[in-house]
């Protein structure tokens, strides 16, 4: 200590140590580093008081707030379903043929709906459900299996192609190439008659024959399509699996069938319902036939 | 003669061993990693043979004479290079994962992907870069502070070369898919036991140099050295206990499972920021600032109460990771207290460094090497304050798990770690070279400034980023549903990603110049520029005490 000597600059004592001409001043701490320490110190220990903090033999302290982050998440929980539920109980009640009669309740199926469609659904049909090759697009009015609000809660109730699922949407297109039904040349004749309905080949006496005798039943005459195998329309200009002649051949020689899980089990049957309204909203819906005649009574159910 | 041959008669048991292990692997990765080992040892034997100096050995003596009357600054020049070459790996690494985030398609399958590349970056900088600048200024500081050399000369050398070994399998480990996924405890149960070796090597170096210092006290830069050697031994001691499937294999598992498992290892990852990147640090902090500044340290006082306060806070406050996780409610109290408490503990090391500035700050102006200094002192301040802030369970439960926490650690990882690293680097290297000076102290201006502003560039963008992510995840609509899919999440940030990837461009390129004037330094050149200023050196007076004990 024998080295103390007053810094100019600063006015202030040194210690009197010194490593390598390296000395340390004799500065009080600042006092307002140290009250705010304290400050800390005096917060954490109320805080403590307050809240879960100690760890005991069994358990750890409660805190005499008596809070717990589980006991949070279950009151925000039961907080949010009580505003719910009317409305989800609403829903429950109304077959999905009257709904567009009650826009209120339309309109909370449809918010219920995206809120479900962003969990569930995106990841193979697409943030805005504008699908991917081999997803189908959920916005235009080219439905597979029907786009009507009965036959789309249909569709999500019991999937497509799902095993143990005797309501599933099953059907499946022969393979005209893998299996040999159809030369290669045959095909090629096939896919020119397909794509003449869209002008972009030229059909053949050949390929209209073959088309005649093996396609029309399922995809119509004119490739109108039939929902009812979930055949889908040749004479549009949407192709789920490519419109070029190569993956037109492609597909009439060894056919991708997609799947859909069935959501019935998986989802309540309230949820399906706001899907199947969000799904019916994109801009494709198309309105019933004959659905909304056989509709039982909104009251029927208790 | 005969400590010759044992040494060279140890490499070639150990290569032999490695070569067998190769043999007997179980996995690919374990096979690489052994082979790797077998070389390392191979070239361990042939440095042996050919220091053999066969005149000496004929006289009687082994090893070439020491000239007692200088440092023993070998280890410390071959850790200031590869802490400037690892630096710029990381770097690398970084800005390529961080352009990896905006632009997908650059995830290069299988070895070059974002969860393999990621690791690989993190341990370069924080290991790589950071540790070795750690081994290379505590050899030189605890020599300068102790006025002697080097304890076990011969372990210092083991200690550097073991450690890059370390950071050999480690790195190769990561891209060949050999990790024990613990969040920057990432290599296998062989390295962990290679690395613990090189670390006790290391604590006895450092702690047999205290021992045999001739100064009567011990500087407040080899406390906070010490609490970084020991306590990142115990942490990682802790946090790799664990059972390899097969000695032959790489695989392993961990003793603690569930989460039990995951509160050791956000124990071990706090206080790896807490003593590697922040006492470790301070520790450099406490020696080099106030040399550069030529200025006493502003408190003795606050030294001492900032350093006690530091390491018992900081040791409790690993459970704020892991906030509303199934951690018990009291952990998650504790984590939280602490960390609130740790604010001023921490910030006593900025205000100690900033205020020994006191009677200098005109220095700010003039001398370049401050200036990084005192920006590496503010970042510390502001993610010392920050770190509380997002501990707070209500702050945090918007900030978890969004690009917050990555801005948050990237202030402090660039903005202090960083830079102070570049600072001490710019000052080491004129002297351990003896150069009378850098080769140029404008590019050292250059260099402030790219990573300045890339540092703003990260920071603003991740802030940005986190907080919108935070506020789209908990957004819910009118009728009580969320708003935003996960998947609208991530595209939100797209542009962020891109800012934040532009900013960690700027700070690779501040690095690419301080890798040009490092290089002309050593190699002797001066750039002709207006100078700067820069702290005094005076070589003669750069020497251990010898012939005198302590008194």
């Amino acid at each position: 200590m024998a080295n103390k000597r007053i810094d100019e600059a600063t006015g202030t004592e040194t210690v009197g140590h010194e490593w390598d001409g390296i000395e340390e001043l004799d500065t009080p701490m600042p006092r307002w580093w140290l009250w705010t320490f304290y400050a800390t110190i005096f917060w954490a220990l109320v805080y403590v008081i307050l809240y879960p903090a100690w760890p005991l033999i069994e358990k750890g302290t409660e805190g005499v707030l008596g809070w717990t982050s589980r006991g949070e998440l279950a009151q925000d929980l039961a907080l949010e379903g009580e505003r719910k539920a009317p409305i989800l109980a609403a829903l429950a009640h109304v077959p999905i043929e009257r709904l567009p009669a009650d826009s209120v309740r339309m309109r909370a199926a449809i918010a219920g709906g995206r809120a479900a469609f962003k969990v569930n659904c995106v990841q193979c049909h697409g943030d805005g459900a504008a699908g991917f090759k081999g997803y189908p697009n959920l916005n235009d009015d080219d439905w597979l299996w029907g786009g009507d609000l009965k036959a789309i809660e249909q569709t999500l109730l019991h999937g497509i192609r799902q095993p143990g699922d005797d309501a599933t949407h099953a059907s499946l297109m022969p393979a005209f190439g893998r299996d040999g039904i159809f030369t290669p040349q045959q095909i090629d004749q096939v896919a020119g008659h397909v794509l003449s309905f869209t002008g972009k080949a030229r059909s053949t006496a050949e390929g209209a024959q073959l088309y005649a005798d093996n396609c029309a039943a399922c995809h119509g005459p004119a490739g109108e399509g039939n929902r009812l195998f979930g055949a889908p329309k040749l004479a549009d200009a949407i192709w789920l699996y490519g419109g070029s002649r190569a993956e037109v051949e492609q597909q009439i020689s060894a056919p991708r069938h997609g799947v859909m899980p069935s959501w019935q089990g998986r989802l309540d049957p309230v949820t399906i319902k706001m899907l199947a309204a969000y799904v019916h909203s994109l801009g494709g819906g198309e309105d019933f036939v004959d659905n909304a005649a056989e509709a039982e009574a909104p009251d029927a159910q208790p | 003669m005969e400590a010759l041959l044992t040494r060279a008669g140890v490499w070639f048991v150990l290569a032999i061993a490695a070569v067998s292990a190769v043999a007997l692997a179980q996995d690919q990765g374990y096979a690489v990693h052994m082979a790797i080992v077998a070389m390392a040892a191979l070239i361990g034997l042939g440095v042996t043979a050919s220091s053999a100096d066969v005149g000496a050995i004929l006289r009687g003596a082994i090893h070439t004479p020491v000239d007692p009357s200088r440092y023993d600054d070998d280890p410390v020049r071959w850790g200031v290079l590869a802490t400037v070459f690892w630096g710029i790996v990381g770097f690398l690494a970084g800005v390529f994962i961080a352009l990896q985030l905006a632009i997908p398609a650059l995830n290069l399958e299988p070895w070059l992907n974002f969860g393999r590349v990621r690791p690989l970056h993190t341990s370069a900088v924080i290991f790589a870069f950071g540790g070795n600048a750690l081994i290379a200024s505590s050899f030189y500081v605890v020599q300068r502070t102790c006025r002697a050399r080097l304890a076990f000369p011969q372990l210092a050398r083991f200690v550097f070369w073991g450690y890059q070994l370390f950071i050999v399998l480690a790195a190769t480990g990561y891209l060949l898919g050999v990790t024990q996924s613990k969040e920057y405890a990432e290599p296998e149960w062989y390295v962990d036991w290679w690395l613990t070796a090189v670390w006790v090597a290391y604590l006895i170096v450092f702690v047999g140099t205290i021992v045999k210092r001739a100064e009567p006290h011990i500087y407040v830069a080899n406390w906070f050295y010490l609490a970084f050697i020991l306590t990142v031994a115990m942490l990682h001691i802790v946090n790799n206990l664990d059972m390899p499937v097969s000695l032959f294999g790489s695989k392993s598992y961990p003793l603690f499972a569930g989460v039990q498992g995951a509160l050791v290892q956000w124990w071990y990852g706090h206080n790896a920021v807490g003593f590697f990147l922040t006492a470790g640090f301070l520790a450099m902090m406490y020696y080099f600032v106030p040399k550069q500044a030529e200025r006493p340290i502003y408190s003795y006082r606050l030294s001492i109460i900032h350093f006690w306060a530091l390491i018992f806070l900081y040791i409790w406050a690993g459970p704020h990771h892991l906030h509303y996780t199934a951690l018990p409610d009291w952990a998650q109290t504790l984590g939280m207290v602490f960390s609130i408490m740790l604010w001023m503990p921490s910030w006593g090391g900025m205000i100690n460094g900033l205020m020994t500035l006191n009677g200098a700050w005109d220095k700010v102006r003039t001398d370049p090497i401050i200036r990084m200094f005192v920006i590496s002192l503010a970042f510390y301040g502001m993610s010392t304050f920050e770190g509380p802030m997002l501990s707070i369970k209500a702050v945090n439960s918007l900030s978890h798990y969004t690009d917050w926490t990555i801005g948050h650690v990237h202030s402090g990882a660039l903005g202090w770690n960083g830079m102070i690293t570049f600072a001490v680097i710019y000052f080491l290297v004129p002297r351990l070279w003896q150069r009378d000076r850098l080769y140029s102290l404008r590019m050292v201006n250059w260099h402030f400034w790219l990573a300045t502003v890339g540092i703003v560039f990260y920071a603003a963008s991740m802030w940005v980023a986190g907080i919108t992510q935070g506020l789209m995840w908990r957004e819910y609509g009118a009728d009580g549903y969320l708003v935003n899919s996960f998947v609208e999440t991530v595209s939100a940030l797209h542009l962020m990603y891109l800012l934040r990837a532009f900013g960690g461009g700027l700070y690779l390129a501040g690095g690419v110049i301080m890798v040009i004037n490092v290089w002309a330094t050593i190699a002797g050149r001066r750039r002709i520029e207006a100078p700067l200023s820069d702290a005094a050196y005076d070589p003669q007076a750069d020497r251990p005490i010898t012939a005198v004990p302590a008194e």
